[in-house]
């Protein structure tokens, strides 16, 4: 009746990303934090790219490799066992970028931008976020004037992953302040060497120091009309619909991490020795690793179930904001245990667990906070009913 | 120039290995698979000169149940041409001398101007296999080599091989065998465009009978060596450290040594 084993390939592409962040992008991945280092991580973007790592989930008429959303979910799971930084520039570019326009492009479009996206010649990324809508999104302020065949741009976005390093954004704008989210956002594909754009990149970041994260200025810029993305007024539904799917694959991007903080944990606490013995040997030890490994069963079962059943073309609303709210709490519990177990060591910025534990935080904030994911579960059930 | 690469499925370095109930086999519940390291070398090996001379094709093969095939689907993945998967209930339990007759046979229905081998097989760990295969075809045959050249054109070829604190360098004609060690390359990754083409790829599949030999011959019946027993070995006592001065500190070694290890 269910079967929850990969398929070969799923395996092999496994197999294949578990290396490559084992041998290419950990190594790297304190370098990465302690300097900020975003070339470093555009670097090892590109080395993924040309693996083919950027075309994942989708379909091969757009040079992806058709492995859908349980592939794309492997991807971030295998990365961020590595570092964030990393799975957060593939993340932002694949399942924000690239699915906006996947999800609502025209087949032009699609040919234009999004098969530069899927084989990584062009990074992508995707703009929601204002100095005033944040968790709000609905009140963003940027607007876009028709002006003859193009629109005109004006405003400010915040905190934009790959922000100042994308070729491409998928920007998100007023277009009738009367509607907003009732038809009156609109999405346009912006090319960021269009006269008007620019990109400041934001500092000192309390984790994924690595991944560039920018605020967006546009003055005056001329998008043409063939850049809308979907319709006049639809942009809201499709923000929202994007974001269904990479909520899920944020919770993939947890789950590598928290398998990571067993490991760790587990080596350590075989090592390190107190009152005449290793502390595994203490039942508080214990308990901890066995609540972290129970919550990383919980998070693996949820992702891929809800990885399948958007490859079943269904719609995930709910599954992708449970899988989101959950994971990244998850995740914060178990980045908190592993530093308990590490002691001192945990604290210190030698050891990766605080890093690992700096990084988790962003997770229950970007992408909606765990508390928009709560409305949006309990909205869908009283609108939908329950189970 | 035609390359074959013989490569095996492995369990993976990191699995934890213990004697099966019968303490014949280990025991492979819950075992991960690999392809073995150092043949992934001879795959590497195999496409460079490939794709440097623009001809010829890569063939890997292994022997196997069903299961085997995904090793050989690994090869396809990074960049092997076909795959030959010598497939037969008689072929289990073969040792170096069995495994050879039978990929000797295999080798003999195509033709290959080099034949790789990893140095060794990490699971058994004989060493032996690619030495008995040169000898039943009567190839020449260069172990372990870490730089490889070939003269297309002259059908020749030069490796490199690090002996105790000196390289040794050896010619030899083609057809040869070499067994591939760390050093000789860096494997390259598979592709996604690589793994969607694995299963594309052809994969035959030949049996006892396509290779002309008998259930006599080969597998366990064919074996030289049997395996009597696995067994996981004893675990040591920890050492012990003396400490304190040399003078006292040997004094005690002295002691120990004669009052209770009694070899004194």
């Amino acid at each position: 009746m269910i079967d929850f084993t990969f398929t070969e390939e799923q395996t092999m592409i496994r197999d294949m990303v578990r290396k490559f962040a084992e041998n290419e992008v950990k190594p790297f991945a304190r370098q990465i934090d302690k300097e900020q280092n975003v070339d470093l991580v555009k670097s090892l973007f590109q080395k993924g790219a040309a693996l083919g790592l950027t075309g994942i989930p989708f379909p091969e008429a757009y040079s992806g490799s058709g492995m859908g959303e349980v592939g794309y979910c492997i991807l971030l799971e295998e990365l961020s066992h590595a570092c964030a930084s990393t799975t957060i520039t593939f993340g932002a570019h694949i399942g924000l970028a690239g699915m906006s326009i996947f999800l609502a492009g025209t087949e032009a479009q699609k040919q234009k931008y999004l098969v530069a996206l899927a084989k990584g010649e062009k990074i992508g990324a995707y703009a929601l976020t204002e100095p005033g809508a944040g968790s709000d999104a609905a009140n963003l302020q940027l607007t876009a004037k028709p002006d003859g065949n193009h629109f005109i741009l004006n405003g400010t976005k915040l905190w934009i992953t790959n922000g100042d390093i994308a070729d491409i954004v998928v920007v998100y704008t007023l277009t009738d302040p009367a509607l907003k989210a009732r038809g009156g956002i609109t999405a346009f594909i912006v090319e960021t060497n269009t006269p008007g754009f620019s990109a400041h990149r934001i500092h000192d970041k309390m984790g994924l120091r690595g991944s560039s994260t920018a605020e967006l200025v546009f003055q005056d810029v001329r998008v043409p009309k063939e850049n809308l993305l979907g319709e006049l007024g639809r942009g809201f539904k499709i923000a929202m619909e994007t974001l269904d799917e990479s909520r899920l694959s944020l919770a993939a991007g947890c789950l590598g991490a928290a398998k990571e903080m067993i490991s760790m944990s587990v080596d350590f606490a075989k090592k390190r020795i107190a009152f005449g013995q290793p502390i595994a040997g203490f039942q508080a030890i214990q308990f901890m690793i066995a609540d972290m490994a129970s919550e990383v069963y919980q998070m693996e079962s949820i992702i891929y179930r809800t990885a399948w059943l958007f490859d079943q073309g269904k719609k995930i609303p709910r599954e992708g904001a449970i899988c989101k709210q959950f994971c990244s709490e998850a995740l914060d519990r178990i980045v908190d245990k592993a530093v308990q177990i590490h002691g001192g060591n945990g604290f210190m910025g030698e050891h990766p667990v605080e890093r690992y534990y700096r990084d988790s935080r962003i997770n229950r904030i970007f992408e909606g906070t765990s508390e928009i994911q709560r409305i949006v579960i309990a909205e869908e059930i009283f609108k939908k009913g329950g189970y | 120039m035609n390359i074959a690469v013989c490569v095996k499925q492995v369990p993976a370095t990191d699995s934890r290995i213990k004697p099966s109930v019968h303490e014949d086999d280990i025991d492979r519940t819950d075992i991960s698979y690999v392809v073995n390291p150092y043949d992934e070398f001879g795959v590497e090996e195999a496409l460079k000169i490939r794709d440097r001379l623009k001809a010829g094709s890569v063939t890997v093969i292994t022997i196997g149940p069903e299961k085997a095939a995904e090793t050989l689907r690994s090869c396809l993945a990074v960049g092997a041409d076909q795959a030959i998967h010598l497939k037969d209930p008689s072929l289990a339990g073969g040792d170096a001398y069995s495994t050879a007759l039978v990929l000797a046979a295999a080798i003999k229905k195509g033709s290959y101007d080099i034949i790789f081998f990893g140095k060794h097989a990490v699971d058994s760990d004989s060493g032996a296999v690619a030495i008995h295969v040169a000898e039943f075809l009567g190839l020449p045959h260069v172990g372990v080599i870490n730089q490889l050249i070939i003269n297309a054109e002259e059908k020749h070829a030069v490796a490199h091989r690090q002996i105790e604190g000196a390289i040794e360098v050896v010619e030899t004609s083609l057809p040869a065998i070499f067994t591939c060690q760390k050093g000789l390359n860096e494997p390259r990754y598979a592709t996604l465009a690589g793994i969607m083409k694995a299963k594309q790829k052809p994969l035959t599949v030949f049996t006892l009978d396509d290779l002309g030999l008998t259930e006599s011959q080969v597998g366990s019946k064919g074996a030289k060596l049997v395996v009597e027993r696995l067994e996981v070995p004893l675990a040591r006592k920890a050492g012990v450290i003396l400490e304190g001065d040399p003078d006292s500190a040997v004094a005690e070694l002295v002691r120990l040594l004669h009052e209770e290890v009694k070899v004194l």
